[in-house]
């Protein structure tokens, strides 16, 4: 699978009240999120965004709360793929729950710039930057992750676990 | 092998003699805890994975504290949802308003997790029970679904850095001081998916809510857990209040860290984190010139008795200075009512301070007490993001219940010195 799509660059440490701030945790409607993705963090989004497009940020991206509303409203936003320099652990572990692709790339997280035309092939991690022709590695997907993204997230594998997937 | 608190305490919870840093384990859960944000998505995913049942209704906590008492139809309709899966379950631990309080305070103080456990809750502060020598980590509601249906959770085995502190802390010191010095030094991902356990002399002197504060602060250092090794404070605490046997592990001699930090105590002083990252720290006598308009006493933080015995030291017989709002929430019901009993509340109504049911309140910018734009807020709680307590463009500024409550009278941030 490859994820197309221009870039959104965000710093270090983007915190989940940034991604989604409290306020609208009174719901866990997906689409009613969506809207109030990075509302804090770049008050002008989404204007120009379009289905598909990449964040990209620096180190501990996800960073705060536990609340699954934030891959939740990136991924309902129509954003393909995170990349960053690392994770933050709970949002890491949300993110695979739940079906948001990320990539763990110090390259990338320091190359890229906002804007830049991106492509990622999801299974080799590759990803390519089409605006300057770079390419640089991500970290590799342990393979328990992967066993969760080939169930179809985790509450998939665990239906299957108890033998009713 | 030799190995440390915490790989001891994931080992037994694994069916293991022995587990290194970086291994995928299987584990048994003592606990699963899910609030009125995080329960709601939880059940969502529950039920779509069909279960029989919860793995026992005994072992899931349900809190709703974070919009509660519910400040509006939609966070109602959030509780409803808790409630009524509470009931169909029969769960046992289900804490509805008049009985709640803010989880991280209620679950130890009921009793409900104990010296050795391993507990999992979809909040990131579930590490605060590391301070009776507890595995507990945050997650979210999607993995604590899969938990209350198995009864286990898949967890990476972290590396373990080891901050050993030693002397007698100076006068107004605390452990919120302490874990804010670690944070200002190792940034908030510097001990990212690690273990952060605390040792040393100033650490076995340190009293039971101290060490709540210091664990509770773990995740604002990136950390899995925060632990401290239990003892004679632990046992004071947890004897005839732990529901299940508990056990006391403690890391062998020879453990291997990934990193070990060494404090001398004596020179740490209390610690302001300015806007917008806990690891924004400096001493008070650092801070300069900062009014602010609103001070927080409370939180999973610091919303325990010691906390409130502090804040009322420097508070009883003073007056909250007329540009500020002073707002204090003790942790829990049973913290209310010991409040209540030592003539605290009776000193902060006094003082000119609102007192507050328990609730998470303002500290996530829920309810009780959000701040306007370019509105400046000192508070006990553990984060200090933008637009943590309200507007993107108010300030927090985080400090330990003493020095919130010297800041209160003097309208601008002080250390609790400056009013005695
Ligand atoms: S008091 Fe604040 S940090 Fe603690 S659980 Fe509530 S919202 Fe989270």
């Amino acid at each position: 699978m490859e994820f197309k799509g221009r870039t959104w660059k965000f710093g270090p440490d983007v915190d989940t009240d940034a991604i989604i701030p409290a306020r609208y945790l009174t719901t866990s409607d997906p689409a009613e999120l969506a809207e109030h993705c990075m509302e804090d963090a770049v008050p002008s989004f989404p204007p120009g965004f379009k289905q598909g497009d990449i964040f990209v940020a620096g180190k501990n991206f996800g960073c705060g709360s536990s609340r699954e509303h934030a891959p939740i409203a990136i991924k309902a936003a129509g954003v393909s793929c995170v990349i960053a320099r690392t994770f933050a652990r709970i949002f890491y572990r949300n993110a695979f729950n739940i079906g948001l692709p990320i990539f763990e790339s110090p390259e990338a997280a320091e190359d890229v710039c906002d804007g830049d035309e991106l492509a990622v092939e999801a299974s080799t991690g590759i990803i390519t930057n089409l605006t300057t022709g770079r390419t640089y590695k991500s970290a590799p997907v342990p393979p328990f992750m992967q066993e969760i993204i080939a169930a179809g997230g985790l509450i998939n594998h665990v239906a299957a676990k108890l033998g009713r997937g | 092998m030799a190995m440390t608190i915490t790989e001891k305490i994931l080992a037994a919870h694994a069916g293991k003699d022995q587990v290194v840093p970086g291994e995928l384990i299987n584990a048994r859960v003592d606990l699963v805890l899910g609030n009125d944000i995080t329960g709601p998505v939880a059940i969502k995913e529950f039920n779509r994975i069909g279960a029989a049942g919860v793995f026992d209704r005994e072992r899931i906590a349900l809190v709703p504290d974070h919009f509660t008492p519910n400040k509006d139809i939609k966070s109602a309709g959030q509780s409803k949802i808790m409630r009524e899966f509470a009931r169909e379950h029969k769960i046992v631990n289900y804490y509805d308003v008049g009985r709640m309080g803010i989880e991280h305070c209620l679950l130890p103080e009921q009793g409900l997790v104990g010296p050795g456990d391993l507990v999992i809750g979809a909040d990131s502060h579930t590490c605060t029970y590391g301070a009776l020598g507890t595995f507990s980590t945050g997650m979210g509601s999607t993995d604590i679904a899969s938990a209350m249906a198995l009864g286990e959770t898949w967890l990476k085995v972290p590396e373990s850095i080891k901050f050993v502190f030693e002397g007698p802390l100076k006068p107004w010191v605390t452990g919120k001081d302490l874990i804010l010095r670690i944070i200002g030094d190792i940034g908030v991902d510097g001990a990212l998916y690690k273990a952060m356990e605390f040792t040393g002399s100033t650490i076995a002197n340190l009293s039971i809510d101290g060490r709540f504060s210091m664990c509770n602060m773990a995740v604002e250092a990136g950390a899995k857990n925060g632990i401290v090794p239990p003892d004679q404070i632990t046992r004071a605490y947890v004897e005839g209040r732990c529901r299940r046997p508990y056990r006391f592990y403690q890391s062998d001699p020879d453990a291997a860290y990934a990193k070990v930090y060494k404090y001398d105590a004596t020179k740490i002083e209390p610690q302001i984190a300015f806007p917008h990252l806990p690891e924004n720290c400096r001493a008070v006598s650092d801070a300069g010139h900062v009014e602010i308009d609103q001070s927080v006493i409370g939180s999973c933080t610091n919303g325990r008795i010691e906390d409130l015995r502090e804040a009322a030291k420097v508070l009883r017989g003073k007056k909250v200075h007329n540009n500020v709002r002073l707002i204090i929430f003790p942790g829990t019901q049973d913290i209310y009512l010991q409040a209540l009993g030592e003539g605290l509340i009776e000193a902060f109504i006094r003082a000119g301070a609102a007192v507050s049911t328990p609730t998470c309140g303002p500290c996530l910018g829920g309810h009780m007490g959000i701040l306007a734009e370019g509105e400046r807020c000192i508070a006990t709680t553990n984060r200090n993001f933008v637009g943590r307590m309200g507007h993107p463009g108010s300030e927090v500024y985080l400090s330990n219940p003493a020095v919130a409550a010297a800041s209160a009278i003097m309208g601008r941030i002080a250390g609790p010195w400056e009013v005695e």
